[in-house]
This record gives C-alpha cells, sequence and structure tokens, in this order.
C-alpha cells in the first residue's frame, strides 16, 4: 500500500481493525465488522463511513455559474444558496469525465464534489475547459481537497444521532439542499446527500478536525445502532439503490444518456461541452442501455461477464454480487438497446458457462417514504 | 473434531481423512480472508476428480475463489446446506461448513500437518 494516500481517519481505521486496502489512489476502509452486518445496520439503523477521499474543488468568480453551465450537463444557475445537484461532465464525444455533485455555496462560489480517482483528471479537464471557454479571467478554481474531511452518516437513524451533535436543525434541511453549521463544535458543512439509498448525511470538515468529529459521532450513535461502515458496503448499498459507479457504470466511453441519465441532462439551458453528441443520441436512440439483472439460476453476477441471447453476446455486466437486503444476486449492466426490454430472458456468462438472469427494473431497493 | 486429526492443503483447504474417505473444507484462516461468503458451487455427486481439479468455488461479497481438489477420486457427498446458508462457511468451517466428502485412490503428496500449516501462514505474516 505504499505510494496510497492517507485520510485523516486512517490511523482510527487501523486502530479499529478495519480491513484497509487501496482504493482511487487513496487506503480506505473495506470493512470492520463485516459487509453484510455493516450494510445490514445502515438499512435498519445507521453507518458512517469516511469518504475523505473524495475530491472538492472550488469554482470561483464572477463567472463562475456560465463557466460550469457550459462544462456540465446539470444547470447550476437553477440552484439557490445552499442547494446542491448531481450532474455530470462530458467529453465532447458525450462521454463521461466524471459525475459530481455541484454545491452552491455563494453566488460566485460553488463546490464540486467529484471521485477520488478522478480528482487530478477533473482538474486538468476543467482548466483546459476555462482555457477555451471565454470565462477565463472570471473564473478561478481551487483544490482544497487535502485540507478537507468527508464523513457520511446514512441510514434511518442518522437524523437523530446527529440532532443532539448538530447547531443547527436538521429537520428543516430536504435532500440536496446543506447549511454550514457547527457538529460536535466543529466547523461543518453538513448536506443531505448521500450513496446508500438511505436517508443521511455529508458531513465536509477540516481535515485536521475530522478525526475528532469521527469519534464523537461514533459514540453518539452507538445507543441507536450506528457502526462504522467501509468501502464494501458502500458498494453494496449503492448497488441496491442503482447508483452508477465511475468506472463501472460511468466512464469515457459510456454517454449519459446510455446509462440512464438522461434526467440530469437540461436540454434547455443551450450549449455545453458534449451536447451535440448527445443531441445526436436523443434524436437516434442510444445503441446500447444500462439495465438492472437479477438471477434466475444459481450464480453471481460480477464486473466483467459478458451477457448473451440465443447463444451471442449482448453485452457485460458493470457492477453485481449479493444483495443483502433483498436476499438476491443481482447486477447492473450494459447490453444493446433491442435487448433492454425489463422481462427479457438472457445469461450471464459465469466462468463459460450460461446462467439464467432477467431484465429487471432499477432501482432494485427504495426505501420506504424515499 | 480436534483440528489436529486434519490435513492442510497450501491453498487453504482442509482434510480430514478416514480410510479412503475424505472430508473437505476450507480453513478458518481463507474463511477469514475472504469475508462473508454469499455464494457457493459444489460438484455433482458421483463426480471423478484428479488432483488440484477445482472442486467448488467459493463467493465473497468481494470475489469468486476456487477451491481445488486435494486428492483423487470420486465426490460421493456434498453439503447441500451450504448452498442456501453460504455463511455456515464463516460460522463453522471445518464443521458445518464442510463442502465435498471424496471417496479417494491418491492424496496429493504435499499436504501439510496442522503445525505446517500453521507455521506457513506465521511465515507468511497472516
Amino acid at each position: 500500500m505504499e505510494g496510497l494516500l492517507k485520510t485523516p481517519l486512517y490511523e482510527r481505521h487501523v486502530a479499529m481493525g478495519a480491513r484497509m486496502d487501496g482504493f482511487g489512489g487513496w487506503v480506505m476502509p473495506i470493512q470492520y465488522a463485516g459487509v453484510l452486518e455493516e450494510h445490514r445496520a445502515v438499512r435498519n439503523a445507521a453507518g458512517i463511513f469516511d469518504v475523505s477521499h473524495m475530491g472538492e474543488i472550488i469554482v470561483s468568480g464572477q463567472q463562475a455559474i456560465p463557466f460550469l453551465r457550459e462544462i456540465l450537463t446539470g444547470d447550476p444557475a437553477s440552484l439557490a444558496d445552499g442547494q446542491a445537484q448531481y450532474s455530470l461532465m462530458c467529453y465532447e464525444s458525450g462521454g463521461v469525465v466524471d459525475d459530481l455533485l455541484v454545491y452552491r455555496l455563494a453566488a460566485e462560489r460553488l463546490m464540486l464534489v467529484v471521485n477520488a480517482a478522478n480528482k487530478d483528471k477533473d482538474l486538468e479537464w476543467i482548466n483546459a475547459q476555462r482555457r477555451v471557454s471565454g470565462w477565463g479571467d472570471g473564473v478561478e478554481i481551487t483544490d482544497i481537497s487535502a485540507g478537507t474531511g468527508l464523513v457520511a452518516v446514512q441510514g434511518p437513524r442518522s437524523a437523530k444521532i446527529l440532532e443532539s451533535l448538530c447547531e443547527a436543525d436538521l429537520g428543516g434541511l430536504r435532500p440536496y439542499t446543506f447549511f454550514k453549521t457547527r457538529v460536535a463544535g466543529l466547523e461543518a458543512l453538513v448536506s443531505r446527500t448521500g450513496y446508500t439509498g438511505e436517508d443521511g448525511f455529508e458531513i465536509y470538515l477540516k481535515a485536521g478536525e475530522t478525526l475528532a468529529a469521527w469519534d464523537m459521532i461514533v459514540e453518539a450513535g452507538k445507543p441507536d445502532g450506528l457502526v462504522p461502515a467501509g468501502l464494501g458496503a458502500r458498494d453494496t448499498l449503492r448497488l441496491e439503490a442503482g447508483l452508477p459507479l465511475y468506472g463501472h457504470e460511468l466512464s469515457p466511453r459510456i454517454t449519459p444518456l446510455e446509462a440512464g441519465l438522461g434526467r440530469f441532462v437540461d436540454w434547455d439551458k443551450g450549449g455545453f461541452t458534449g451536447r451535440e453528441a448527445l443531441d445526436k443520441q436523443r434524436l437516434e436512440g442510444v445503441n446500447r442501455k444500462l439495465v438492472g439483472l437479477a438471477m434466475r439460476d444459481r450464480g453471481v453476477p460480477r464486473t466483467g461477464y459478458p451477457l448473451s441471447k440465443g447463444g451471442e453476446i449482448i453485452g457485460e455486466v458493470t457492477s453485481g454480487g449479493y444483495c443483502p437486503s433483498l436476499d438476491e444476486y443481482l447486477g447492473m449492466g450494459y447490453v444493446q438497446a433491442r435487448e433492454a426490454a425489463v422481462g427479457n430472458r438472457i445469461a450471464v456468462i459465469i466462468r463459460g458457462r450460461p446462467v439464467a438472469a432477467e431484465i429487471v427494473n432499477l432501482p432494485f431497493y427504495k426505501r420506504k417514504g424515499g | 473434531m480436534r483440528k489436529s486429526e486434519l490435513k492442510y492443503t497450501r491453498e487453504h483447504e482442509w482434510l480430514k481423512v478416514e480410510g479412503s474417505r475424505a472430508r473437505v473444507g476450507i480453513t478458518s484462516y481463507a474463511q477469514e480472508a475472504l469475508g462473508d461468503v454469499v455464494f457457493v458451487e459444489l460438484p455433482e455427486v458421483g463426480k471423478e476428480m484428479e488432483i488440484g481439479d477445482v472442486l467448488g468455488v467459493v463467493e465473497s461479497v468481494k470475489a469468486a475463489s476456487d477451491v481445488y481438489s486435494p486428492c483423487r477420486g470420486k465426490v460421493v457427498a456434498v453439503n447441500d446446506a451450504l448452498l442456501s446458508h453460504p455463511e455456515l462457511l464463516n460460522r463453522d468451517p471445518y464443521g458445518e461448513g464442510w463442502m465435498v466428502e471424496m471417496e479417494f485412490t491418491e492424496l496429493a503428496s504435499d499436504l501439510l500437518t496442522e503445525e505446517e500449516y500453521e507455521a506457513r501462514l506465521a511465515e507468511e505474516g497472516k
């Protein structure tokens, strides 16, 4: 694990007996007590995740919003202060540079939260776009990742747990909104967002104060069943919730339309990078689509396994595995658009053998009232 | 079961040999390293195996791992309970989590005693 970056919580994870492994250039906790147990805790009570590896990029200046309108698929001009939005950043080809959250901190100050493994590439891309956009002088790009820690508290009891620690009233915080407040007495930006399919919060802290906040939340959450959870559970939770993971469901060769993320493309705002390619796909239809897969015979669908129909390869699994909350073996994958109908009986090629599966609706899991 | 009766492979399988029969499973170290086991594939009863053939597959949340036959012979029983309760492999790897029973004609020549197996784990820092 040499050469990997460490989050401010690294020592704590090791002390808590977490299994550590490399992820996106970082050494991260994969599991503590066990993936299944952590997964269930998040669905039934709450879990706390260290996601300090994520990248935070500040885009500021008079032209910050016009610039972001040009490089993202969504429309940050529609955001008010204190609102956040999921968006894609595309190449001219329509392929995805990254998927990210945009936070409007102020009219001329926005924060992009990007995937750890993509951060350097994103910065390079954003700076290059800035140079060619014509907005260059009115836009400043600042990478604040190194000074920023991030913990996610997710699960039905997360609001109750954080209420006692949070200065502001969390009850008033709607999904995809945020405020600056104090958590455990420490300056924090708290947003009602997450990557698990549950209610939950993401708490941005100063890197040097992240450990203190983590410890306080872990302690405060114990009576309500909060457990530390690793990237293993984060992956099974997001899979059940049908949420894409960059490098699996998203890549430079996959467009938002193929990924079923057309609702995050604002077609009314005018030009943006990738628009021509996406317009063409919208007009002509996509050749392949992201679908949900449920095994109908015994087997575990895994990333990279081919999908077939009538002996012909029609696609590939991008994510898959055992889904604890549904007690089923489920996956996501790309198939030829004409094979993408829900109910289509196909096969996953597992160790050279076709195993029966069916195309089903995404997401697999939706929380009650969510 | 006293573990000292068992033989081990370098691939973290255990065997309990009685006469010409051997019961096979994976070691506690192996289940621990795999993490939560969520799927098990077992051979058909009656299947003939060579030493090193794939005897079964154990899949954790993270990955699929082959289990290799430590003997030449015929599969005479499999632990069907694992098909619906793969977690038995984590909970009781030497007992309820056994995988396959073989009627063997030849054992792998490089099986380890418990002391040898544990020494190997220690050596590898496991």
